[in-house]
């Protein structure tokens, strides 16, 4: 396995200041280091790989990172990405976004991304909170749960990401946290090797708002909570829905194969340009 | 961009582990301490992470794992003597 | 060439995306509104029987976002849209100022402001395609006023938008658009086609925003070995986001310098019986189709009128009616608006002549009898 001294000379832009941005225990580093160790376990070349996000906390991850990079406007990452991949079809695109990123001002973009099948690996790191600005509530943020602009409690219900992402049709589904390190390496990867819209549900933790507002305790706590309440796909199947009541279900929730998009594209390519040929004077 | 670390001068024989961390990014969230299922690491008054018993280390790397500043380095065998500077480029 | 079959009849829509095929454009991503629709669907077949890509994103929004990225990946990359669509463009249009993408936005004006007159002709969206993204930034916009002129604006838009590494609109009017008429385009060997710079360093030597003496940097593509960051934060050369109080000034102004160096290519004016004119009408888009009628019966009745069409709205062609100012009496600017243009020529007039306005926003145009109507009260 690398090692992080390894990880940080492979990948990481040296010219970049570190230690980073983000704030002591919040798990966004933690995503992105196992994102990059499945990243050198498939042994992907650098130049490949575009990486892309949109704004918050998670939006500044692919600035470290040594690869093609684009930091793109709020909610937006899913579309510019997708031009992008049209474009360069041969690139690995991955998408970092955040929960408010990715399910709120960009959820229109999310859900038509998971639909078109696209070959794009989402990996959404839903911290129930916006962080950067202060730990407002997103649509992730638990009903009850306090932030900054519902002090007294959520009054909405939060949406479930990865169910919201399956029903939307996307035809790889993957969740975890980031307590279970071994297994976002592992979701990643397959999330990757996935032909098709991928979409990879980190649950993690923002002490500095979330956790602090709400009285989850430090990171180690909140990586505690983590750990309880995760259980895993393959033992939740075998349980009553009773059970799980208050339990994240984690490991590949869905997984298929469903023709993607940039291929099928190529289909309308070849019919076109033979129609074309096909008419009499249709060379112009 | 430079990884240093004030290099914890402790013995650590050549069969276990060589952990190093790097003060200079690590912000004592104390999740390497937290979750060591060895109890290698402890966190200090001074909030700096301390190699307490690297003996009983058995390179699960956990730690670098969850580390979220990458700020330590588990390397089970010593490469050379260049691993011995804590500080790479 | 048959000389006789290079004419055709056609609508400035399909002007607009014969041009965008002429110039290169291998990718378009949009969204169906009135009155640009057409452009799409020319598009969307053309496209793929060339090789290149169409894309019908879920709004206007993922449209020109997934034109930036396949700008970002080396296409030529084009949408079209009309007024509510343009709004939602805003923020990625700034997005691409600030991080220096070449695209092109075809905006087929409607009667606004909100849905407004979607299939009424309006050329109210002057200032929104100047001012309409947040912060200080230039822009680079041409109008075409005839059917032909869709088509060669549309080319020179994209080569516009490669050569300075800037976003530009192609502002069109809904009587242009919509508008059928014959016209001669010339064979695609006669079109001329700008690409964008590449870096030819090596990538650890690449600065993305490292502007050359042109005042542009080269653009590498992703995936072509050069890996650099892209972001809408204020950057440094490298790319970065910085708080640099020098670096962020450089970034800006850096933005102005390019485009002010190429100020005067970027101006695309027209004058029209200029020399021993005394009056003038200041028009653009369809604006100059009543002018021009108008214009012939006011010389016939003796008053030395000429016309200044403007082809470029933006950066404002300022020295067009400068050189002309010192011989006018009166300038009359009649818009389909309240008055967006009329406020640049007053700017620019600084007292020397009498500037004014004529103005519909009802969707019907201005009628070349009532700018005669107007000129001859002014010049009476």
């Amino acid at each position: 396995m690398i090692s992080n001294s390894q990880l940080v000379n492979k990948y990481f832009r040296h010219n970049k200041k570190f230690p980073h941005i983000w704030c002591p225990g919040c798990g966004i580093g933690t995503i992105l280091g196992n994102m990059l160790r499945a990243i050198d376990a498939l042994a992907l070349d650098k130049n490949d790989i575009a990486f892309v996000s949109g704004i918050g906390c998670t939006g500044r991850a692919p600035v470290y990172v040594d690869f093609n990079t684009l930091h793109t406007t709020h909610g937006r990452a899913l579309p510019f990405a997708t031009g992008l991949k049209l474009a360069r079809p041969e690139l690995k695109v991955l998408v970092a976004t955040g929960d408010g990123d990715a399910t709120a001002i960009g959820g229109n973009h999310l859900i038509h991304a998971c639909r078109r099948n696209i070959d794009i690996t989402t990996i959404i790191f839903n911290n129930y909170i916006y962080g950067m600005t202060g730990g407002q509530y997103s649509p992730t943020t638990p009903h009850g749960d306090k932030a900054s602009t519902c002090k007294l409690g959520n009054i909405e219900r939060p949406f479930n990401i990865s169910q919201l992402v399956e029903a939307a049709g996307a035809t790889f589904v993957g969740r975890t946290t980031s307590y279970h390190t071994l297994q976002l390496q592992n979701i990643i990867k397959k999330a990757i090797l996935h032909k098709g819209f991928s979409v990879v549900e980190v649950i993690t933790h923002c002490p500095t708002t979330y956790g602090r507002i709400n009285k989850k305790g430090n990171a180690v706590d909140m990586l505690k909570w983590q750990k309880e309440v995760a259980i895993d796909k393959s033992r939740a199947d075998k349980m009553e829905p009773k059970e799980l009541e208050g339990k994240i279900v984690t490991g590949i929730l869905i997984e298929k194969q469903l023709p993607e998009f940039c291929e099928q594209y190529d289909n309308i390519i070849e019919a076109a340009q033979n129609l074309k040929n096909s008419k009499p004077g249709g060379s112009k | 961009m430079t990884q240093t670390s004030k290099t914890q001068n402790l013995p650590t024989p050549n069969n276990h582990p060589r952990i190093t961390i790097f003060s200079d990014w690590c912000k004592s969230c104390g999740i390497c301490v937290a979750f060591c299922p060895k109890e290698v690491l402890a966190m200090t008054a001074d909030h700096e992470v301390l190699v307490k018993a690297p003996e009983k280390c058995i390179a699960c790397h956990m730690c670098e794992l969850r580390c979220p500043d990458f700020a330590i380095n588990v390397e089970e065998h010593a490469t050379g003597p260049d691993s011995q500077k804590g500080e790479l480029q | 060439m048959n000389k006789k079959s290079s004419y055709q009849l056609m609508q400035g829509n399909e002007a607009a995306a014969e041009g965008a095929l002429a110039a290169g454009v291998s990718f378009f991503a949009g969204y169906p509104i009135t009155p640009s629709t057409e452009i799409a669907e020319i598009l969307a077949d053309r496209l793929p029987a060339n090789g290149g890509k169409f894309i019908q994103m879920e709004d206007e929004i993922g449209s020109i976002a997934a034109i930036i990225g396949a700008s970002i990946g080396g296409c030529k990359a084009l949408t079209a849209t009309s007024g509510p669509g343009f709004s939602l463009m805003q923020e990625n249009l700034g997005f691409a100022c600030l991080a220096e993408i070449p695209l092109v936005i075809v905006n087929v004006m409607r009667g606004g402001p909100s849905t407004g007159m979607p299939t009424s002709p309006s050329q109210g969206d002057v200032m929104q395609a100047r001012w309409g993204t947040h912060g200080d930034h230039p822009i680079i916009v041409l109008t075409p006023s005839s059917v032909e002129e869709a088509f060669h604006y549309t080319v020179k838009a994209v080569n516009f938008a490669e050569k300075y590494r800037n976003p530009v609109i192609v502002l069109m009017d809904e009587v242009i658009g919509h508008m059928r008429a014959r016209v001669s385009l010339p064979p695609e060997s006669m079109v001329e086609r700008v690409n964008r710079v590449q870096p030819n360093m090596p990538p650890e030597w690449y600065l993305p925003y490292e502007r050359s003496a042109t005042g542009v940097a080269p653009m590498a593509s992703f995936g072509d070995g050069y890996r650099y960051h892209v972001t809408g934060l204020v950057h440094d050369a490298k790319g970065f986001p910085t708080a640099n109080p020098n670096e962020s000034r450089d970034n800006i102004r850096g933005l102005f310098t390019k485009i002010e160096r190429g100020f005067r290519e970027l101006c695309i004016v027209d004058y029209e019986q200029m020399d021993d004119a005394e009056h003038a009408i200041v028009a653009y888009g369809c604006m100059v189709l009543s002018a021009r009628s108008a214009l012939e019966q006011l010389r016939s009745s003796g008053r030395k009128v000429g016309l200044i069409k403007l082809g470029t709205l933006w950066p404002f062609p300022r020295f067009a009616l400068e050189h002309y100012l010192p011989q006018l009496k009166t300038i009359l600017v009649p818009e389909l608006n309240m008055g967006q243009i009329y406020r640049e020529v007053l700017r620019v007039n600084a007292g020397k002549a009498v500037i004014e306005k004529l103005n519909r926003v009802n969707g019907t145009i201005i009628t070349p009898n009532e700018i005669v109507k107007t000129v001859k009260g002014m010049t009476r």
